[in-house]
Formats: structure tokens, C-alpha cells, sequence
């Protein structure tokens, strides 16, 4: 499996990493040795096989609708990188020209 | 003896009985930390100022009232992926290098009632990605067999400190290998629960459906006495499972192993078998034989997915768990950003090492569009069979015998350009998280090159038991366990 520069990019705004030239170089060449060793997963018949999602046989775990106690907001808001009164403060999201007459 | 020495339960039984006092237990491991920890490098956080003022305050009360309960005023070290409160947890991440948790793990809230001691930190592997921590963004921790070689890893730092005497126990996580392989490395006990059996709560999510926390220990009896406190169901975390919590230590007054059949897996003994390593697991299942073990040969016929399974499941897991990781409600932000989505792609770039943004990429890669079914589909697929290989070989044994590692510890860089073969390392332990199974690796023997060997032994679900009962016995009977790192 031979991964190109350009699938790397796209992979790369996929997960929201910038990459240096370097690092698309390293990746494309890296990933393509780490997919062909996954190829051999392919040996192994799995038309009749269930998928494992999880080991525990648990389905759905629920628990009553209650208030319980939580974190005060100064807590919630201790580790913001940057505030603005009781909110995380971030770049503004909605662009003025998309925004409708 | 020096009381940094001490194992936990020998150190318990002399703070109990009042020969020792707490402050005196954080004085001794504060000299040997001061006078080994430039060398090993184990922590990313030193608490030892705390835990003494913790300590002089325990011992005030308990010239009133003597009360005392397994863990309290024990110096315990505790991986920095796991949650605790006040104290910075960093994953050895930049993006995590000032994160303080407004709250305490679930393992480190049933450790603090006890009243136990955090004596510091410890190093990993980025997010826990890795085999030798040299993916840390601190840089490496060192064996302290051997200054040289990597202690293993992700929860290198923690077997680390076990082994250099710079705690009494500690704690790691498991989603591959991270606690039984550094444990191997560096000569000491590592015990991964059954998934489910300790709450992941507070733990820093890398593979949701494969992490388990568990003891790092000087010996067998620590690893029970550890997992005592910290197993059981939690409401906080869903995954964890509604099973009663048996006392672990009982198991530990047997001394024979007759009636316990004990499965041998010819897959792990092939090549790139180092030849010490084979040498010192065989002649350790010579010893379980002499203690009354019935010795089977077994078969584990998709040995060999695992290690590609588990790259599937574990990057695709792990490129959804670190999504958070943006820059918005704490961590690294990057600075100058144009908008959102430069926040967010300059946050990541600067916040993650080389092996993260590796698997982030991989992850990502196998479950876009049109790879979905080819990559994530085919692995899950593929983990039935291996669950399916050790369901059948557990109805004729019940416990299976392995090396935990091909290989004693590596030399620092020797892997560390080539991903792959860094990931072949943890050959003989992801099948077990894929398997969701608990094991314990424990000191077997040593190399020539004076390195420590492990063995590794798996149970059934929820069967610690049974695999502390067989560690404990061949430890009874043999010295391997007692034998300390040269550092000084």
C-alpha cells in the first residue's frame, strides 16, 4: 500500500494536524510500511466473523436522571487557554458575509 | 534495612506497628530520590514537599488515635496520564505541559481515603504511546539495570522509580503492554487487570476500549495488596463492570500449584526469541511444574494479527479520543491564529510530539471514507478470532505461561527511527488488551548482559486470582524478585 503525498494532506486536514513538508514526507513513507504490515490482516477469512467492539458484553449502561454534584464553574474554567467572563473565549466562528441580510 | 527498600507490605507492617513514622518514610525516599532521580529521570513531577507536609500531619493524629489502613502514609508514585487534583497530570505532552485536573482519577480518590502519599509523577510516552518513553516530551527515563538501555514503556517512568527504589509502588496503564513490558525491563511486577475491573475515570484517554490502570510493584504481594484498593465498579465510569471485588492477598497463602493447569503457547516461542529470554521462561516453567503445575502444550494461532490488529483499533481510537486536544477549554493554544480552524490545526502541530501526530494520521487514515470497512472493519473482525483462540485454550488450562518481552531492555535509540519494529516489540502483550484479559509479568531470570527477564502470566477474565496465586508461588520459591539495580 503505497500512500501519496496528496492523501497524507488530506488525511492531515481530516485530523486537524499542520504538517511541515518534512513531517508529509515522513508520514507518507512511515504509513505506507505500517499499512502494508496491517495487509496481512487479510489473510484471515472474516465474511462469518462477528466484529468486536467491546469485550465486556455490556449493551447500554444508564443511570437515573438526577442532579449530582459537579465541577464549579472557576473549576471548569481554571485551565482556559483564554476567557471571557464565564466562557471560553475562541476566534470568531461565523464570518460576517455568510451571515444573512 | 534501609527503608527504601521495603517492599510495600513490609513497609506497612512497620509503620502499623509504630517503629516508623510517616515523616521518616518520605525522608528516606526523598535521599534516594535526591540521590538516584538525576541518573533515572523517572518523574515529570516531584511532589515530595507535600507528601512530607501530608506525612507530619498523619503522624500528629496518630499519636491520638492509631488507625492505620494498607496504604496510609505509603510513598506511591502515579503515572502522569492519570488525573490528580491540584497536581499538573501532563501526559509528557506539550499540550498538556501546564494542565492542573480540577479533579481526582477514580484510582487516586480510593488511594487518597486511604491516606496514602504522592510522592510524584511519572514519565511516559506521549499520551502513552509508546514502548521506551523516549517518545516523552521531557525526555527519556533510564533502566536503572543499566543506564544505557530504555526502561520500557509507555509507563517506563513508573517501573522505573519501582525499581530504583524511589517509591514503594506505583501505578501505570495498559492499553498494549505499558505496564508489564516496562515492568519486565526493569525487573519488577506489573499486573493489567481484566478491562473493566478498575475504573478509567481521570485516566487520559488513549484507547478507550483496551486502557486498564494497574500496580507496579516490588513484588507479587504489593501487586495484591495494590489492587485491593484501586478494583471495583464505578458509576463514573460506564465500562466498568458490576463484579465483586474478591481480597486478592487471600490467594497468597498457597504455596503449591496442584490442580492448576498451566498452558504453554508454542507461538511465543519462535524466532526473534532472544535466546537468554527463552532460556530463563523455560526454566521458570520447569519451576512451576515442580511446584505441582500441570504443564500443557497450547496453541494461540492468530498470535500474529495482534500486533496489526491492535494498530488498527488502537490509532482509530486514539484519533477520536484526542480530538479534544484543540486549544479551546484547556491545554496549549496556539498563538496567532487567523480563526478557528488555523486554532486549531497550528494548536496541534505545536502540541503533539512525532509518534502522536503518527497515529493520529494512522487512525484517521483507517477510518475515512472508502478504508472504513477495509482497515477498522477487518481488525475488529480479526479480534474475535484472537478472543476466540484464548477462549478455547482456557478450557483446557487456566492460566497461560509466556515471555512478557522478545527481548531484555533495548539501548536508547536503537528503535526509535523505526516505527514498526518499535511496535513489533510488544509482540507477546497486546493480544491480551485485545483479548481483554488480565496478566502479570514478574522477574523470571536475568541475561548475560545483566539485564532483568519477565515472564508473563494470563488468566481468565476476572481471574486475577488465580494469576496472583501462580506469580506469587514461583516467587515464593525463587530469588529473582529480591535482586536490586546496581544504581546507587
Amino acid at each position: 500500500m503505497k500512500i501519496r503525498r496528496e492523501e497524507v494532506e488530506h488525511v492531515a486536514l481530516l485530523a486537524r494536524l499542520r504538517l511541515t513538508e518534512e513531517e508529509k514526507d515522513m508520514f507518507a513513507r512511515q504509513l505506507s510500511q505500517i499499512l502494508d504490515h496491517i495487509a496481512q490482516l487479510n489473510r484471515y477469512e472474516t465474511v462469518k466473523v462477528e466484529p468486536t467492539t467491546t469485550v465486556t458484553g455490556q449493551v447500554n449502561v444508564f443511570r437515573d436522571d438526577t442532579v449530582c454534584p459537579s465541577l464549579l464553574v472557576e473549576q471548569a474554567l481554571a485551565n482556559a487557554p483564554e476567557r471571557v467572563g464565564d466562557g471560553f473565549h475562541v476566534p470568531k466562528i461565523i464570518d460576517e458575509r455568510s451571515m444573512p441580510a | 534495612m534501609a527503608l527504601h527498600k521495603l517492599t510495600l507490605y513490609e513497609l506497612q507492617r512497620k509503620f502499623t506497628a509504630g517503629e516508623v513514622s510517616a515523616a521518616e518514610i518520605v525522608h528516606a525516599y526523598g535521599l534516594r530520590i535526591a540521590q538516584v532521580e538525576q541518573k533515572v529521570r523517572a518523574f515529570v513531577t516531584q511532589t515530595k514537599d507535600q507528601a512530607m507536609a501530608q506525612a507530619e500531619a498523619l503522624d500528629r493524629r496518630l499519636k491520638q488515635w492509631r488507625k492505620t489502613k494498607p496504604l496510609m502514609g505509603m510513598p506511591l508514585a502515579i503515572k502522569d496520564n492519570i488525573c490528580t487534583e491540584g497536581v499538573p497530570t501532563t501526559c509528557s505532552s506539550r499540550m498538556l505541559q501546564n494542565f492542573v485536573p480540577p479533579y481526582d482519577a477514580t484510582v487516586v480518590a480510593k488511594l487518597r481515603k486511604q491516606e496514602y502519599l504522592l510522592i510524584g509523577k511519572t514519565n511516559l510516552d506521549e499520551f502513552a504511546m509508546g514502548s521506551s518513553t523516549e517518545h516523552s516530551a521531557f525526555g527519556p527515563s533510564r533502566n536503572p539495570w543499566n543506564l544505557q538501555c530504555v526502561p520500557g514503556g509507555s509507563s517506563g517512568g513508573s517501573a522505573a522509580a519501582v525499581a530504583a527504589d524511589e517509591c514503594v509502588a506505583a501505578l501505570g496503564s495498559d492499553t498494549g503492554g505499558s505496564i508489564r513490558q516496562p515492568a519486565a525491563f526493569c525487573g519488577v511486577v506489573g499486573l493489567k487487570p481484566t478491562y473493566g475491573r478498575v475504573s478509567r475515570y481521570g485516566l487520559v484517554a488513549f484507547a478507550s476500549s483496551l486502557d486498564q490502570i494497574g500496580p507496579i510493584t516490588k513484588d507479587v504481594r504489593d501487586a495484591a495488596w495494590l489492587l485491593n484498593v484501586i478494583a471495583g465498579h464505578d458509576p463514573l465510569d460506564s465500562t466498568s463492570a458490576d463484579v465483586p471485588v474478591p481480597d486478592y492477598t487471600k490467594v497468597l497463602a498457597k504455596k503449591h500449584l496442584k490442580n492448576v493447569r498451566v498452558g504453554v503457547p508454542r507461538e511465543f516461542f519462535t524466532e526473534g526469541l532472544d535466546a537468554d529470554v527463552e532460556r530463563a521462561v523455560n526454566d521458570a516453567i520447569r519451576e512451576l511444574k515442580n511446584l505441582g503445575g500441570e504443564i500443557k502444550d497450547i496453541e494461540l494461532p492468530r498470535t500474529d494479527a495482534a500486533v496489526a490488529v491492535y494498530y488498527v483499533l488502537a490509532t482509530a481510537e486514539a484519533s477520536s479520543n484526542l480530538a479534544r486536544f484543540d486549544g479551546v477549554k484547556f491545554g496549549l493554544r496556539a498563538k496567532e491564529t487567523k480563526d478557528l480552524l488555523d486554532l486549531y490545526m497550528k494548536t496541534r502541530q505545536e502540541g503533539f510530539g512525532p509518534e502522536v501526530k503518527r497515529r493520529i494520521m494512522l487512525g484517521t487514515y483507517v477510518l475515512s471514507a472508502g478504508y472504513y470497512d477495509a482497515y477498522y472493519g477487518k481488525a475488529q473482525a480479526v479480534r474475535t478470532l484472537i478472543r476466540q483462540d484464548f477462549e478455547t485454550a482456557f478450557s483446557e488450562v487456566d492460566v497461560i505461561v509466556t515471555p512478557a518481552t522478545p527481548t531484555p531492555a533495548f539501548k536508547l535509540g536503537e528503535k526509535s527511527d523505526n516505527p514498526l519494529q518499535m511496535y513489533l516489540s510488544d509482540i507477546f502483550t497486546i493480544s491480551v488488551n485485545l483479548a481483554g484479559l488480565p496478566a502479570i509479568a514478574l522477574p523470571c531470570g536475568m541475561s548475560k548482559t545483566g539485564l532483568p527477564i519477565g515472564m508473563q502470566v494470563i488468566g481468565r477474565p476476572f481471574e486475577e486470582e488465580t494469576i496472583l496465586q501462580v506469580a506469587h508461588a514461583y516467587e515464593h520459591t525463587t530469588q529473582w524478585h529480591l535482586k536490586k539495580p546496581p544504581i546507587r
